[in-house]
């Protein structure tokens, strides 16, 4: 579970104030906003990398507000994957495990499992010079489970990814958050991606966090046409409308 | 079907040739280039070989080789490890102070090198007030190890406590004015700069988000650095090495000043070919500039084969 109340964050000359929300444990909550909104500065403070002026954060029904990044027990994938180059694809992978001390054992039967999830089994002896976008995603985000976290903190994913492979990653990310049941926060300025994924919608507008809904999936059909009048976006009818 | 016409301008605009931009230019960097080329092959065919193997024969001329690359070893190392800290520092954290320390930073780099020298010397000849714990212990321990108590005197310079310490220590005075230690130190000065310099640069560049993503994995701040950042900062630690070992072999004026030019102890490669310069032995200071000239092409081209290999991949 991820409860932020009355979160205030200043970074530079860039200020949030009184930010509340809640995710419940196991859901997925999409945060939507145009760039420069705060979205990243709120996902990045409640992964304990911002500092936070006042108001409080709960993790897994805990108050962490001031908790250091590593005890936080968070997956981060940030937006472009942020790969180690230095290290092969599975060193990347067993980072997390080997920092937490598992036996060689444990940590190769971890990697494959997370290989096959992730359909990166082929990659794991190379580096990550040269993969395509959606490789290094699905790496970024083997890492990020790997220690399997209670949450999941994914930072505008599939931005940089192209139309087909943005539906493979939609498709994944989905199969993935369902089999391991962990609590998701997902950041985007796409309504289709966050239509696709979330049971939870948040939109932050001038400074200012609200809730979409609170309902689950059924009523996803009347939210889409919520969603792009509150954002005052393009009635497109592509799945490409962007709030910005 | 109509043949081809010549072009004709657009519009009313009629730009001029680009052939008077490119002449000029080029004729510019080619007189540089060629000054440089023509520079070394003046040097290089200026002797003939058995000039030089004589030269290499003399025992003073073989120990400021050894001087200069133990000395310029030393200091490349010492740059590295106060680089990183300060590097890293500069590049992630925002201070009070900051551009204050970081114009600090960039002293040793404008100022003129024999200034630098000077303040050194000036530095090590500064007299300390006394402290009579330490004074006490010296002469108490040197009364006791080396048989013979040294002597207290009522006010010692910063070289003078350090003979006492060594002396303690090594049973040995070992100073820092006119001696090996200050070539090194006076190297290090400037080198380390440079090499300051190069490291931020390489940890701006690689930005904190490696950082950032390693903590949330588990690491802490250190666990960060050592295992993501640092490797990844080869590159930057490779050219931050060759620059200030180059800096450090090209050094004289602070020695000069700080260290003197004595034959068989403070002599590195500049002062040789100073030296053999003023007593009219241009072969001595051809063979010992052309080491340097080796030395200096051997650097760039290794550091730029690796980085052209790793660019390629």
């Amino acid at each position: 579970m991820i409860s932020v109340n009355k979160l205030c964050v200043k970074v530079g000359d860039f200020e949030l104030k009184d930010i509340s929300f809640e995710v419940p444990e196991g859901h997925y909550a999409v945060l939507m906003g145009k760039t420069g909104s705060g979205k990243t500065t709120i996902l990045e403070t409640i992964c304990g990398l911002k500092k936070v002026l006042s108001g409080t954060i709960c993790l897994h029904g805990k108050l962490a507000t001031h908790t250091r990044p590593a005890e936080r027990e968070i997956g981060y994938v940030p937006q472009d994957g942020v790969l180690f180059h230095t290290m092969t694809v599975r060193d990347n992978l067993s980072f997390a495990l080997e920092l937490r001390k598992w036996s060689k054992q444990k940590i190769d039967e971890r990697v494959e499992e997370l290989a096959t999830l992730l359909g990166i089994t082929g990659l794991l002896n190379r580096t990550p010079f040269g993969l395509s976008g959606g490789e290094t995603q699905r790496i970024s985000l083997g890492r990020a489970l790997a220690a399997k976290p209670a949450i999941l903190c994914l930072d505008e994913p599939l931005s940089a990814l192209d139309e087909d492979t943005r539906g493979e990653m939609c498709t994944l990310l989905s199969d993935v958050q369902r089999l391991t049941g962990v609590t998701t926060l997902h950041i985007t300025h796409n309504i289709s991606e966050s239509d696709r994924l979330g049971d939870i919608k948040f939109l932050i507008e001038g400074g200012v966090l609200k809730s979409l809904t609170s309902k689950v999936r059924e009523k996803r059909s009347d939210l889409t046409g919520k969603v792009s009048q509150e954002t005052s976006s393009p009635s497109d009818s592509s799945t490409q409308v962007k709030v910005d | 079907m109509t043949e081809q016409k010549a072009e004709e301008p657009l519009n009313s605009l009629k730009s001029r040739s680009d052939l008077p931009f490119y002449t000029i230019f080029i004729a510019i960097s080619t007189i540089y280039v060629l000054l440089i080329v023509a520079m070394l092959s003046a040097e290089t065919t200026y002797t003939t070989p058995d000039h030089i193997w004589a030269a290499f024969a003399k025992p003073e001329i073989r120990y400021a080789i050894w001087l200069s690359l133990v000395s310029c070893a030393i200091t490349t190392v010492l740059s590295l490890w106060v680089s990183v800290p300060i590097g890293y520092l500069m590049s992630r954290h925002n201070f009070w102070g900051k551009v204050f320390i970081d114009a600090i930073l960039d002293i040793p780099i404008v100022l003129p090198p024999l200034v630098i020298g000077l303040c050194l010397l000036i530095l090590f000849q500064v007299e300390l007030p006394q402290i009579e714990w330490l004074n006490e212990m010296v002469a108490s321990e040197s009364g006791a190890n080396v048989s013979k108590e040294i002597a207290v005197a009522k006010t010692q310079s910063i070289d003078d406590l350090i003979r006492k310490v060594t002396k303690l220590i090594f049973g040995k005075p070992i100073g820092v004015t006119y001696e090996i230690p200050s070539v090194i130190l006076a190297q290090f000065m400037v080198a380390c700069a440079f090499a300051v310099r190069t490291m931020r640069v390489t940890f701006d560049q690689i930005g904190p988000r490696y950082e950032q993503v390693a903590m949330t994995l588990g690491c802490n701040r250190g666990q960060a650095f050592w295992r993501v950042v640092f490797p990844q900062a080869y590159r930057g630690l490779l050219a931050a090495g060759t620059l200030a070992w180059a800096r450090a072999l090209g050094e004289f004026g602070p020695i000069l000043i700080f260290s003197g030019a004595t034959r068989m102890k403070t002599e590195v490669l500049p002062t040789t070919v100073f030296l053999e310069l003023t007593v009219g032995n241009i072969e001595g200071a051809v063979a010992a500039s052309l080491i340097m000239v080796v030395s200096a092409l051997f650097v760039l081209v290794i550091a730029r084969m690796f980085g052209l290999t790793r660019a390629v991949i």
